[in-house]
């Protein structure tokens, strides 16, 4: 594969945000709308060759003996710092950057279509498809990255696309902080990847160049990634309150991966994110950015399994974080809020697959990185189906007009083909078979058995709950009572135009095949296949606790009834707690507002004031001072002066008298 | 009885004493110009005194006191200028009420 | 010696104040025609002049200083006016240069006494022009003082709030560090000389090395804290919320992007370059130091309210990463420094360009009686965001280019006392990104505050070309930093020579 086709990857979105940037005001709506869509399919039909080239041509670069090989296709140097610490820009194309590849370009496309009919009559609409090309654009050059620091780089540049879409409606004061929150919590988690990158290169380049890591650059991955003990061993020893200098310094990397992708406890941004445009929570804040912290440990998988403390913590926060996601999502009202914590809780989910996967053969397991394969697996189907409920979403708030399933109810009649997709993206969140959902769960869950039956059970309690509040929402929204306003109502809720049905129906049928993909076949921790196959009791006890948990949902809300206020009532501190979801938000605030803002700031701010400046300003009091207390002597007086004149004549001449004796 | 230096020298220090005496504490400002011409005058008294009794033969001190005399008139042709015109200015010679050269 | 391409740096702005001179009080369209003339060609000289360098260097040319000239001035003394630059000057050259330019823009409607406020911001240029070729320390320190004098009549002058005040506090503070500065030198000239005549010339001094040990820890004091109080050193930053609050905003451009990296420049050409075995020593007394302005500066700028006192402090915090980057004398970290001034100059000049900009429209700095402009004036509110991703750091941005090459230089300097700084440091990332996003927030964003605002117009053409200049400029480094990159480093090797030599 020459270099054309994915430097035009990356370049064609960044043009587009050029032009649509600076041209965008002076063209019409349509013109800009179709420019961006055009030069969106474009892209994912480029991506779609580059990845199918590199899966099925079998081409000796992209498959070796039956094993898929990582391919810089190019790597160009954009910054040296010293020698070894060089910073390039480049290409990297191995299962997952391929994958991703895919996913993000078809989530782009079917938002960029969708939007076409759900921002229509938004001032900015220029704007807004700018910015989606420049999302594009980082998310990109974030998967392809071939070194940690161009990851680093493009992780910012997402933060920032994310920063601009969430504000996009920037006259309301929410959006405008909810973005503002989303961007510094990102950023105080990067704070911790750059320390982890500057800990990690550090020893990687301090390691002689002639030794076993050559003369690569110390962020290259794939220079790391295959010689995870000579970076270990490149550590000398060096320790950390007794943890391996590696262990911290990946363990600090994965905060970044905290950071983006709302693991607890920096998943504040993310509720508060659904400020932003449907749609771009759809593509941004469910199925590409918020994985890049999922992604960020495949990329890195070897170097975690060397240090395999930072796998146990990456389970740890991924298994607590699912399930307070989850129980949160049970007490929420807002349906974007609901999906939020879902996507927060099942990329936990992936997350805790991947702490539970590892590189070299455990004993008494057969696979021992079934979980790299699953949490990747159950990335991309994620992606499709939630992406797919987040669209779904857009289609029903741009019908009612508000956030609230209060304001919904009995939808089904009114809007069919919103139920029906919706209905498919919530069976296969839930892991029904044969929807995508099922397979990938069921990977995943079989890989957490594997490690310890403890994640296991814990990880499929969570996936009842996944299916409980999923459902709940379905009911509440599609059943339940219909609202009595849309009788009475001139506008008629309705489904939405052909632009936006149509990625939900595309969006739909890619979650009830996708999970035949032959995934193992195509993306492993190592390149050599795995042959996927259902395992039995893990497959039937979590179908097992999805039917049970749909079942209950279905008893509770299809049909209007009090008992969900009563068992609410039961337990008002508990609901309560799970509403303001376990008051988090008010930590955080207490912390910056009251104590770093009023007490450090003001205090640093009153300190600047009153003792630099006072200090200064007394400096010039004194002098004042003085020169008022000796212009006295000046008094105008020639007498005075006379007298002055004599004293000092005399003591002159006493001292001379003095010193000459 | 001789008439040693100190015959001379010591109605000088007198002199210029009394002037510097009279500078400080009158207020007239004829009076202070009387003063000053007292203390110039005991100084030129030295520079004779001291010329005939340390060098007697040569006339550097004569001719010195010479010019400091010459230079004495003129100054207080000028100090009685500067007076008179004070005088015209705020209606008295005294040198308290002038406050004006300062700062 | 006219045949020196960089004695025409002086000649040129002294050429535009003759110009200036000659044109009537009020003439506004012989001046405008004066000033765009010369900021021009200096322009165009600068870029030329790094263009021939570049070529020079290219060519093998690998004497440390290129296009150097040297012509005695007065004798007893061994005084030179000598010049020479080297990759670092290049760039500080182009990028006051470009300053100059966006800054005659920016105060294209100045007011009162036009033709005067031109003259004394020429009589700057010179000054500024002057200290970044001369490699005569005592010329250098001349033009020094050359450019801070205006300051004094073009803030008292021209300024606003209390600007008697202000301009009193800056000029004092500075011409208190140039006295320091002044000892310092005059130490450094003695020492260094032979047989009783005193070696001014920066080259010759280096390569003599001659100054004792002892006498260079006290030389080093000197030196760094008066090359630091320009340079808005904790606790020697106080003039600088004052001074570019009442600033108007050719002057606040000016002096943030090009004053305050006099400061820098000279730290680490005299007091480093030339006292190397101190700097070994004491650096660690200003890391302290450095390090207490990165954060304070960024902490107190998250509280203010006005605009220009806000930018002010995030000038203490970033300027005050320059200085920690050059103290950690290792080659990635200086280098970083040199871009972050190169980056901060830029920025800032943006920075205070569009508040002059904003303020002349609203007559307000206060962010709390602001909202919305985005909305009624879009192109400025774009460029506000702008400047504030690049002093966040945002990657495609020089900041973020200068920033990381501090922070992965400063980290190889592997002892727990420099790391506990570094990291110190990096948190300044997040607490930019608070402030930065908090201005823009509440002024940029959000609904319209003043209804009286709706009535505004967005930029006219001189505006939009002096923040596009700089925009371009900044947008270019963060994109293709390494030929920069690369010139500097190269620059540092003697200078990182004479630092290994004297551990």
């Amino acid at each position: 594969m020459g270099i054309t086709l994915p430097i035009l990857i990356l370049a064609l979105p960044f043009t587009m945000f050029l032009i649509l940037g600076i041209g965008g005001v002076k063209m019409s709506r349509k013109l800009a709308g179709t420019l961006g869509i055009l030069a969106n399919g474009a892209l994912a039909v480029m991506a779609y060759i580059v990845a199918f080239t590199y899966f099925f041509s079998g081409e000796a670069q992209f498959i070796l003996d039956g094993v898929r090989q990582q391919v810089q296709l190019f790597d160009v140097t954009w910054l040296a710092f010293t020698e070894r610490m060089v910073v390039n820009i480049g290409f990297l194309l191995d299962p997952i950057s391929a994958m991703m590849l895919v996913v993000i370009t078809t989530i782009s496309f079917m938002v960029h279509l969708y939007s076409w009919g759900y921002m229509e009559h938004e001032p900015g609409f220029q704007r807004y498809y700018a910015f989606l090309a420049l999302f594009t654009f980082s998310m990109l050059g974030l998967v392809v990255a071939t070194n940690i620091f161009q990851m680093y780089i493009f992780w910012e540049l997402v933060g920032v696309s994310s920063y601009l879409l969430i504000g996009f409606f920037y006259k309301l004061p929410s959006a405008v902080s909810a973005s503002k929150k989303a961007f510094i919590v990102t950023r105080f988690a990067d704070l911790f990847m750059l320390i982890g990158i500057l800990v990690l290169s550090y020893y990687v380049s301090h390691t002689p160049a002639d030794g076993p890591l050559g003369g690569a650059s110390a962020f290259n991955f794939m220079m790391l990634n295959a010689q995870p003990t000579n970076v270990l061993a490149s550590t000398l020893g060096a320790t950390f309150l007794s943890g391996s200098v590696l262990t911290w310094a990946m363990i600090l990397i994965f905060v970044g991966g905290m950071g983006k992708s709302a693991m607890l406890p920096l998943h504040i941004w993310l509720p508060d994110a659904m400020e932003g445009p449907t749609p771009v929570s759809a593509l941004i804040h469910a199925a590409t950015m918020v994985v890049a912290g999922v992604y960020l440990v495949a990329r890195f998988f070897p170097l975690y399994c060397i240090v395999p403390d930072s796998l146990t913590f990456i389970t740890v926060v991924g298994a607590i974080t699912a399930f307070y996601a989850a129980v949160v999502a049970c007490a929420q009202i807002d349906i974007k809020r609901i999906l939020a914590f879902s996507t927060i809780s099942q990329i936990a989910f992936m997350m805790v697959a991947l702490g539970c996967a590892y590189n070299e053969p455990i004993e008494g397991v057969h696979y021992s990185g079934l979980g790299y394969m699953a949490g990747m697996f159950h990335l991309f189907t994620h992606a499709m189906f939630k992406a797919l409920l987040f669209l779904g979403a857009g289609a029903l708030i741009h019908a009612v007009h508000s956030n609230d399933y209060t304001k919904m109810g009995g939808l089904r009649k009114y809007m069919p083909i919103t139920h029906i997709t919706f209905l498919i993206g919530c069976l296969a969140i839930a892991g029904i078979w044969p929807f995508s959902g099922f397979f990938s769960k069921d990977e995943m869950l079989a890989a957490m058995f594997n490690r310890h039956w403890f994640w296991g059970a814990w990880m499929t309690m969570v996936a009842g709950l996944t299916a409980f509040y999923m459902f709940r929402m379905y009911y509440l929204v599609f059943w339940w009572e219909e609202n009595p306003e849309y009788k009475t109502s001139h506008h008629k809720p309705h489904d939405a135009p052909w632009q936006m049905s149509l990625p939900l129906i595309i969006l739909a049928a890619v979650s009830c095949v996708a999970g035949f993909i032959p995934f193992g076949e195509l993306v492993t921790y190592n390149g050599e296949p795995y042959h996927i196959h259902i395992e039995a009791p893990v497959a039937a006890t979590s179908l097992t606790v999805a039917v049970l948990a749909i079942g209950l949902a279905t008893a509770m809300y299809v049909k209007k009834n009090p008992w969900p206020t009563r068992l609410k009532n039961m337990f008002p501190a508990l609901w309560q707690a799970a509403h303001r979801r376990f008051y988090w938000d008010e930590i955080y605030m207490f912390i910056t507002h009251n104590i770093i803002f009023n007490i450090i700031c003001r205090g640093i701010a009153w300190f600047d004031r009153h003792i630099i400046d006072g200090a200064m300003d007394g400096m010039a009091a004194v002098t004042n001072w003085c020169s008022v207390r000796i212009k006295g002597m000046q008094s105008g007086t020639v007498t005075a002066y006379v007298r002055w004149y004599f004293i000092g004549a005399v003591l002159l001449a006493a001292i001379t008298w003095i010193c000459l004796l | 009885m001789d008439l040693t230096i100190l015959w001379y020298i010591v109605p000088s220090v007198i002199m210029f004493c009394a002037g510097v005496y009279g500078f400080c504490t009158r207020k007239n400002m004829i009076a202070l110009l009387i003063s000053l011409e007292l203390m110039l005058n005991s100084a030129d008294l030295n520079f004779i005194v001291f010329n005939r009794f340390l060098f007697p033969g040569t006339m550097d001190g004569m001719v010195f006191t010479l010019f400091a005399i010459a230079i004495a008139a003129a100054e207080t042709a000028v100090a009685i200028a500067i007076i008179i015109n004070i005088y015209r200015e705020i209606g008295n010679t005294d040198i308290t009420s002038v406050k004006q050269m300062k700062f | 010696m006219f045949s020196n391409l960089l004695i025409w740096f002086v000649i040129v702005p002294i050429i535009m104040m003759a110009g200036l001179a000659c044109c009537g009080n009020s003439n506004m369209k012989a001046i405008r025609a004066v000033m765009v003339t010369c900021s021009t060609v200096l322009l165009g000289m600068a870029i030329w002049l790094v263009c021939e360098f570049l070529r020079l260097r290219g060519a093998g040319d690998t004497s440390e200083m290129l296009f150097q000239g040297s012509w005695m001035w007065y004798e007893p003394l061994n005084i030179h006016l000598a010049v020479g630059v080297d990759g670092i000057s290049v760039l500080m050259l182009l990028l006051s240069a470009i300053i100059v330019f966006a800054g005659t823009f920016a105060s294209w409607k100045i007011s009162p006494l036009p033709k005067n406020f031109f003259l004394w911001f020429a009589l700057l240029s010179t000054g500024v022009f002057g200290f970044f070729i001369s490699i005569d320390m005592f010329t250098m320190f001349m033009f020094y003082e050359v450019a801070l004098i205006p300051m004094y009549l073009l803030i008292g002058v021209w300024g606003t709030g209390r600007k008697e005040y202000s301009a009193m506090k800056l000029t004092l503070m500075l011409m208190g560090g140039s006295a320091f500065l002044m000892l310092g030198l005059l130490g450094i000239a003695w020492h260094s000389g032979s047989a009783g005549v005193p070696e001014w010339n920066i080259l010759q001094i280096a390569h003599n090395n001659s100054i004792d040990p002892s006498w260079q820890n006290l030389l080093f004091c000197f030196t760094f804290v008066g090359f630091g109080v320009l340079g808005a050193m904790f606790p020697f930053h106080t003039w600088s919320p004052d001074g570019h609050a009442c600033a108007p905003t050719a002057v606040s451009m000016l002096h943030a992007g090009v004053l305050m990296k006099l400061g820098g420049y000279g730290c680490f050409r005299i007091a480093i370059y030339l006292l190397p075995s101190a700097a070994q020593e004491l650096s660690w007394i200003f890391i302290i130091l450095t390090g207490i302005s990165i954060v304070y500066g960024a902490f107190s700028a998250c509280v203010q309210t006005d605009l220009k006192y806000i930018n002010a402090y995030s000038s203490v915090s970033h300027c005050g990463m320059v200085l920690f980057a050059i103290l950690m004398l290792n080659q990635t970290a200086m280098t970083g420094g040199i871009l972050q001034m190169l980056s901060h100059g830029l920025m800032t000049a943006l920075f205070f360009a569009l508040i002059g900009m904003i303020y002349g429209r609203t007559h307000t700095r206060d962010i709390r009686q602001m909202g919305g402009l985005m909305k009624i004036m879009p192109y400025l509110g774009v460029c506000y965001m702008i400047a504030g991703f690049a002093s966040l750091g945002l990657p495609g941005m020089s900041g973020f280019v200068a920033e990381m090459t501090i922070f992965f230089g400063a980290f190889e300097d592997s002892d727990l006392f420099h790391r506990i700084f570094v990291i110190a440091a990096t948190c300044s990332i997040v607490i930019t990104a608070v402030y930065i996003l908090r201005v823009v927030g509440k002024l940029i964003l959000g609904p319209v505050q003043d209804e009286h605002h709706l009535s505004l117009t967005d930029a006219s053409w001189w505006e939009r070309l002096s923040t596009v200049t700089l925009i371009v400029c900044l947008a270019g480094i963060g994109f293709f930093p390494n030929w920069i990159n690369e010139t500097i480093q190269n620059s540092f090797v003697p200078i990182v020579n004479a630092l290994q030599a004297a551990i």
